[in-house]
């Protein structure tokens, strides 16, 4: 018995780079012979659904394993290498163990939104996934404000983490959400600002079309191969390692000083789905950086979803070093790197970004060069350190 | 399809009936911090509406003024409001009277406002679709001079918070 080759999908070319949406076309083709119209679009938004729905925790495990063994590397050590190949097998090991742990829900614990947050947590993270666009023809949603929506979503993360570190009853949690918060709303401001040029420059915000701004020839016109895109990946790049609280900005989770942040009072799958969120939220923000910086899928070469994965994975392995390198920052330093030095960055990075769409050619690279030279002296002496004059209060008597 | 378009329809009552229940619990919950839950739950619903009414920049920004900046900002209120926090209050005092003759008061004039007003329902109206490139446009072309207005009033808004919150000047040395 032979399968005739449906005819929507004789127009697609079986090449390597359309394997996903092939494949996704014949299974609609197939369940369309006997399914009616308005099933097989539930049936198209549910087979996208459900490969981001496994997709988000099957990354988060493998992260998790792929931190471990990369940290121990750097800490000249094996890492987990027992279950399975090379450790293959660990994270489903870990699975079962948070599983079958025991679900501890302190006794004075406002209940309901001490169980609502961790739930509640994976849903933004999950959501970003809808606009990353995985390879040509591959983003999920479209949406002509795929940007906005990244930016919109992703600030919901801190309600879930504020429910959680207030439902606790712990003053451990309690200092962790204020830290979060504090964390995560100063470095949105220049996560956002730092997106401001790509939107200018490929007048979108949708993001498969500003990949498909960064084509040009051989696909590598990348926007990090200018001067605004190297200034504005930098900053997107430590904004968004502190978005999802890594270090060396993982103060909400100092373990040295907060026991655990606002996961303290949690543990089995509700501490796993925490964690999970945090994993997802890094592997997104990693994504949207190469979609906005780094030419997103575009590549000569090779398929459209594997230079995704690549870039993604090489951004993700920086991270890790990131955390394998660098000691945690203090509360104070944290604050004034976001507001003295990066805040003024973007805007000074913006204005860059009018007068390269202007004229850009080598005259504009020189100019760009030194107005970023003069603006980072200047924002360097201005935050250089210094120790603030003691105050007196007067004791009244 | 017109399965999808009744399941449409009907998912959107159900999500403006869910609106309802979080405002109304905004209004009557006693513990202050699940009042703010239930407001960024509403918030949320409301911008699902606008999705729904394809205005999905009106969403987003929704989202990210109402729920990402307004709420936190109630929330970090209420958790340094140290005896606020943890408290179950009442929500209302012995003024009810009053407040609902306002309240009959105000909503017969919208009445009398919104019946006075022509709906004018052109298939061009229908049809229009603003997309964020118009909205632009917009702001720097014919709503420049608003615009600009209302960046000199957030300006102004820096500019005292920068004073109330600077270094208190020694009076005296001691």
């Amino acid at each position: 018995m032979t399968i005739t080759i449906p005819p929507t999908i004789r127009g697609i070319e079986f090449s390597a780079d359309m394997l996903f949406v092939t494949a996704k076309a014949w299974i609609l083709t197939l369940l369309g012979r006997f399914l009616p119209d308005w099933l097989i679009v539930l049936a198209s938004i549910t087979i996208s659904g459900v490969v981001i729905l496994c997709l988000g925790p099957l990354i988060m495990m493998y992260l998790t394993l792929l931190e471990r063994k990369l940290i121990g590397r750097i800490q000249n050590r094996y890492g987990p290498n027992r279950v399975g190949k090379w450790g293959l097998l660990q994270p489903i090991a870990d699975g079962i163990k948070m599983f079958t742990k025991e679900d501890i829900v302190p006794a004075k614990a406002d209940k309901v939104v001490h169980l609502l947050a961790p739930i509640a947590i994976v849903v933004p993270a999950l959501m970003i996934f809808l606009v990353v666009p995985f390879g040509e023809r591959m983003t999920a949603v479209n949406l002509n404000i795929g940007l906005l929506y990244f930016i919109a979503v992703s600030s919901i993360t801190i309600l879930p983490i504020f429910m959680g570190s207030w439902a606790s009853r712990n003053k451990y949690s309690l200092l962790g959400g204020m830290r979060t918060a504090a964390q995560m709303i100063s470095y949105e401001i220049p996560m956002t600002l730092a997106v401001v040029p790509v939107i200018m420059m490929s007048q979108s915000l949708s993001t498969n079309t500003i990949v498909l701004t960064q084509e040009g020839s051989y696909d590598m016109n990348w926007f990090i191969f200018t001067p605004w895109g190297i200034v504005g990946f930098v900053i997107f790049f430590l904004c968004a390692t502190a978005e999802c609280n890594r270090p060396p900005f993982d103060l909400p989770e100092a373990e040295s000083e907060l026991v655990a942040g606002f996961h303290t009072e949690y543990s089995g799958m509700k501490f796993a789905l925490f964690y999970m969120a945090e994993y997802m939220n890094a592997f997104t923000l990693c994504g949207i950086a190469v979609t906005l910086f780094l030419g997103g899928w575009q590549g000569p070469f090779f398929p459209s979803w594997l230079w995704f994965s690549g870039k993604t994975f090489v951004l993700i392995c920086v991270m890790i070093w990131f955390r394998g390198t660098f000691p945690r920052f203090r509360v104070d330093h944290l604050m004034g790197f976001a507001w003295k030095f990066l805040l003024p960055l973007t805007l000074i990075n913006i204005l860059l970004t009018a007068l390269w769409q202007f004229t850009s050619n080598l005259a504009a690279w020189l100019w760009s060069i030194l107005i970023l030279g003069v603006s980072l002296w200047t924002l360097v002496k201005l935050n250089r350190t210094f120790v603030p004059e003691k105050r007196h209060y007067l004791l009244e008597s | 399809m017109p399965i999808l378009e009744i399941a449409a329809k009907y998912t959107t009552y159900a999500v403006m009936a869910v609106i309802l229940v979080f405002a109304l619990g905004v209004v009557t919950l006693r513990n202050l911090f699940h009042c703010a839950l239930c407001l960024a739950a509403a918030l949320i619903g409301t911008a699902v509406l606008y999705v729904v009414l394809q205005a999905e920049y009106l969403a987003a920004i929704q989202i990210l003024l109402y729920v990402g900046a307004v709420v936190t900002l109630v929330i970090f209120a209420i958790m340094l409001t140290e005896h606020l926090a943890g408290k179950t209050v009442r929500q209302n005092n012995s003024q009810s009277l009053p407040a609902i003759a306002g309240l009959l008061g105000f909503v017969s004039l919208l009445t009398a406002l919104i019946l006075k007003t022509p709906w004018p329902v052109t298939p061009t109206a229908l049809q229009a679709k603003v997309l964020v490139m118009g909205l632009g446009k917009a702001l720097m072309g014919d709503y420049v001079f608003p615009f600009e207005v209302i960046s000199i009033v957030l300006i102004a808004a820096l500019i005292g918070t920068v004073v109330i919150a600077k270094k208190d000047q020694p009076e005296e040395k001691a």
